[in-house]
């Protein structure tokens, strides 16, 4: 793991764990961070993650704001002008839509319409991804949206170490920041975090498990699924190399093509529709900068399609993929 | 219940049938209608589809294996009988079904499925495939080769038809070039060919002819020769040698040319063609159907051209049913519409596209293929002016339309003029006929082409 200045010492802590440290300290380190959100004060937001922030910081710098995630980015990005640095928080990605305007037309432009006399050093946290019974409204990724939006980074890690040093990197970036949490991963990913300060740079893949045989490119939950896939193809004597992106955009290109040009195959899985999903991009690129290293079509294991998550759980499950698809893509690849 | 599968009558005229290629491997399941079998006979190759749906459990007749129609070629388990048959349960039903269908075999069915496990049966057609890959699948084969396979192949001078391809379908891997190349020359004589290969359209530059290393201390100056490659026979190009073999043998070939001028039709062609297209569906009007046209015209006119020499005499045809030459990428096929006279150049190039449409999707049946009286071959599509045609058995002649060139001519009227030419060559059974028919057959081609012009209806 890429630690800029990691410390001895390390704690076993889940990813809302590993969040609600980072958000800690930045509050502790610097005073000009702000929370702002629904519920991230009184409530201590909804997985707990700024439990008691509000008692320690106070009502100035812990924000409950009404339900309106328009003012609560348009508000975010005026802070973020004038010196503070915001961290806005969106209950749910699903709610986020009514911020795109904020977003999309003011903070992802701030440098670029000044001339660099601004700078917008935003991030906005939230929660998405599904897996957990959430339905039509608390499933949604919402990564590819945004992601053919220049002037804005979207980062999605899988590990709790991760978490805190891409945390850090967004807080410390001077730039908008979109930071995605899966919230099935929230409690069911654990892992070793290194004590103190310290950032992962943004736009760096991380090779999670070689392998020759082919390469499997991922981000959120699904990394930690293809990874559990790999490991029972390994048996299988299938060896797969599986890259955790971290950074959705930039897109680390380089770990993506090295691994390519290794094993001749590539696959991208994640939780988000197919079509125009970030597999689309990383398809491209390849195509466009590795098509004679390939041996095999490209192929890309997302959702359907359809709407939405539906809340019964066959169509949850239907919608979702699982270890045990994300193997069945992997053979079939492998095949070839 | 099992069904015995027998080998089916592909056209009137069939008594025999060669099993080209298994589709499914014996263990597999079939769907009812599902092409389970290539069977070819002559030069057609046709998809057998299974009268019922099931479990392939047995194949009586290998590939490659020629046999008399009505013979059994497989056995196929009814869905819901295949577990049956695995608890060894009595199977009054199957017994009697095998017995009756295939009595030359003493045991019955339940009894050779249980001396020859699925595994088993396998085995054989799947070790056999690879030695009777033909001309079809390494076509195939070669449509799947992935960029990184080219280019290794490329890289490392790997002939990559001559690999045995461990992905899906026998497709050829990155990893198996890699492989053969690790073989190093000697290991990979007939596994790779080093030198001549020809990576088809692909515009790879050709491969220096020398020797990647040239041998050590070795006499000649040039080094070892390459091995080259042999592609197997598959039954339509063992026939295609088989029938030039037999005309030229048998028939003796004299041959003329004429030239025409097909200005007019050329202007009437071109007249047409968007309103036809239009009309059609997108039906493109080549020059053939004129061609066609004035052929039958004049075989009408020298009834002796549309005839085949007998031992009892010449056989004069009262039908008028022109073959079409069509070279495929591995393959000439000459299919045939029928009482050509009875049709207009309109119904000539539905018919005539209909044709080509099915020979380039393989899927000519037999019938298509018989009762050709005369052959008219369009040699001028890749540029040819000239070619001295082999008769296609059992006709008098076949005639050759040639490309089409703007040159400048001397007319009648001695003037200079640039005008649209088209040569026709005409090789004919000098059994039959002789340099007096054929020429006045020539020349009557010629006057109905020239004469055919803007003012024609199609």
């Amino acid at each position: 793991m890429a630690v800029s200045s990691p410390t001895q010492t390390s704690q076993v802590m889940n990813n809302v764990d590993a969040v609600r440290a980072t958000l800690y300290d930045a509050m502790k380190n610097d005073p000009r961070t702000v929370i702002l959100g629904e519920d991230v004060g009184a409530r201590g937001n909804v997985f707990l993650i700024t439990k008691d922030f509000a008692k320690e910081f106070g009502p100035q710098r812990v924000i409950d704001t009404p339900i309106a995630e328009a003012s609560i980015v348009g508000i975010a990005i005026g802070m973020a002008m004038e010196g503070l640095r915001p961290i806005a928080e969106i209950q749910f990605a699903d709610f986020i839509y009514p911020a795109f305007n904020q977003i999309v037309g003011e903070a992802a432009k701030t440098r670029y319409r000044s001339n660099g006399e601004y700078t917008c050093p935003l991030v906005i946290r939230t929660p998405y991804g599904g897996g957990v019974r959430g339905a039509l409204s608390h499933s949604v990724s919402i990564e590819a949206l945004f992601y053919h939006v220049p002037g804005l980074k979207i980062l999605a890690p899988a590990f709790p170490a991760d978490v805190k040093g891409l945390l850090n990197a967004a807080i410390d970036d001077p730039d908008p920041v979109l930071f995605l949490e899966h919230k099935k991963t929230y409690r069911l990913i654990k892992g070793e975090v290194p004590d103190g300060h310290y950032t992962i740079p943004i736009g760096k893949a991380n090779v999670l498990k070689e392998g020759s045989a082919l390469s499997v490119v991922s981000y959120g939950l699904y990394v930690h699924w293809a990874l559990e896939a790999a490991q029972q193809l390994e048996q299988e004597g299938i060896s797969v190399e599986v890259i955790d992106l971290r950074s959705i955009r930039p897109m680390d290109k380089t770990a993506i093509l090295q691994s390519v040009e290794k094993t001749r195959k590539l696959l991208v899985v994640h939780e988000d529709n197919k079509f125009g999903g970030i597999g689309a991009e990383i398809s491209a690129m390849v195509a466009e900068e590795a098509l004679f290293s390939l041996d095999a079509p490209i192929r890309r294991h997302c959702a359907p399609d359809v709407p939405a998550m539906g809340y019964a759980e066959p169509l949850e499950h239907e919608y979702m993929s699982s270890p045990a698809k994300i193997a069945e893509a992997m053979r079939e690849l492998a095949r070839f | 219940m099992a069904t015995t599968i027998t080998m089916p009558q592909l056209g009137e005229t069939v008594t025999e049938g060669t099993v080209a290629q298994w589709l499914k491997k014996p263990g597999e399941s079939v769907e009812k209608y599902e092409a389970f079998v290539e069977v070819s006979t002559d030069k057609v190759n046709a998809e057998v589809p299974a009268p019922v749906t099931g479990t392939l459990r047995e194949i009586l007749v290998k590939e490659g294996e020629t046999v008399a129609t009505g013979t059994p070629i497989a056995i196929i388990d009814e869905v819901g009988a295949a577990t049956q048959s695995n608890a060894h349960g009595t199977e009054p039903t199957q017994q009697v079904a095998d017995a009756a269908a295939a009595p030359p075999k003493p045991s019955n069915g339940s009894t050779s499925h249980a001396v020859h496990p699925p595994q088993a049966a396998h085995a054989a057609p799947a070790s056999a495939r690879p030695a009777e890959l033909d001309i079809v699948g390494l076509e195939a084969a070669l449509r799947v080769a992935s960029p990184a396979v080219r280019k290794l192949a490329r890289e490392h001078r790997i002939d990559i038809r001559a690999l045995q391809g461990s992905g899906t379908n026998g497709r050829v891997t990155a990893q198996d070039v890699l492989t053969a190349a690790q073989m190093g020359p000697a290991a990979a004589v007939g596994q790779a060919i080093a030198v001549g290969t020809n990576f088809g359209a692909t515009g790879a530059p050709a491969m220096p002819p020398t020797h990647a290393k040239p041998p050590v201390g070795g006499t000649s100056t040039y080094g070892e020769p390459i091995p080259g490659t042999t592609i197997p026979l598959n039954q339509a190009r063992r026939i295609i040698a088989q029938r030039m073999v037999e005309s030229k043998h048998t028939a003796p070939h004299a041959w003329s040319m004429v030239e025409v001028d097909v200005t007019n039709l050329w202007k009437w062609r071109q007249r047409e063609k968007d309103k036809f297209d239009h009309e059609t569906g997108g039906l493109k009007l080549t020059m053939l159907p004129f061609f066609i046209r004035a052929v039958v015209e004049s075989l009408a006119a020298f009834p002796l051209m549309n005839a085949r020499f007998t031992d009892e005499g010449i056989y004069v045809n009262k039908d008028v049913n022109i073959g079409i030459a069509i070279g495929l990428p591995t393959n000439l096929v000459v299919p045939v519409i029928r009482n050509a006279d009875q049709l207009s150049v309109k119904g000539l190039a539905v018919a005539s596209a209909q044709l080509i449409d099915k020979a380039r999707r393989n899927k000519l049946g037999v019938d298509d293929l018989a009762g050709g009286t005369f052959t008219v071959n369009n040699n001028g599509s890749n540029g040819s002016i000239a070619s001295a045609p082999i008769i296609n058995g059992g006709q008098a002649g076949i005639v050759t339309m040639e490309a089409m060139v703007k040159r400048p001519v001397v007319t009648a009227d001695d003037a200079i003029a640039i005008r649209s030419m088209m040569n026709v060559c005409l090789s004919l059974d000098h059994r039959v006929v002789d340099g007096y028919v054929a020429s006045g057959f020539l020349s009557d081609l010629k006057r109905r082409l020239e004469a055919m012009g803007p003012a024609g209806i199609l």
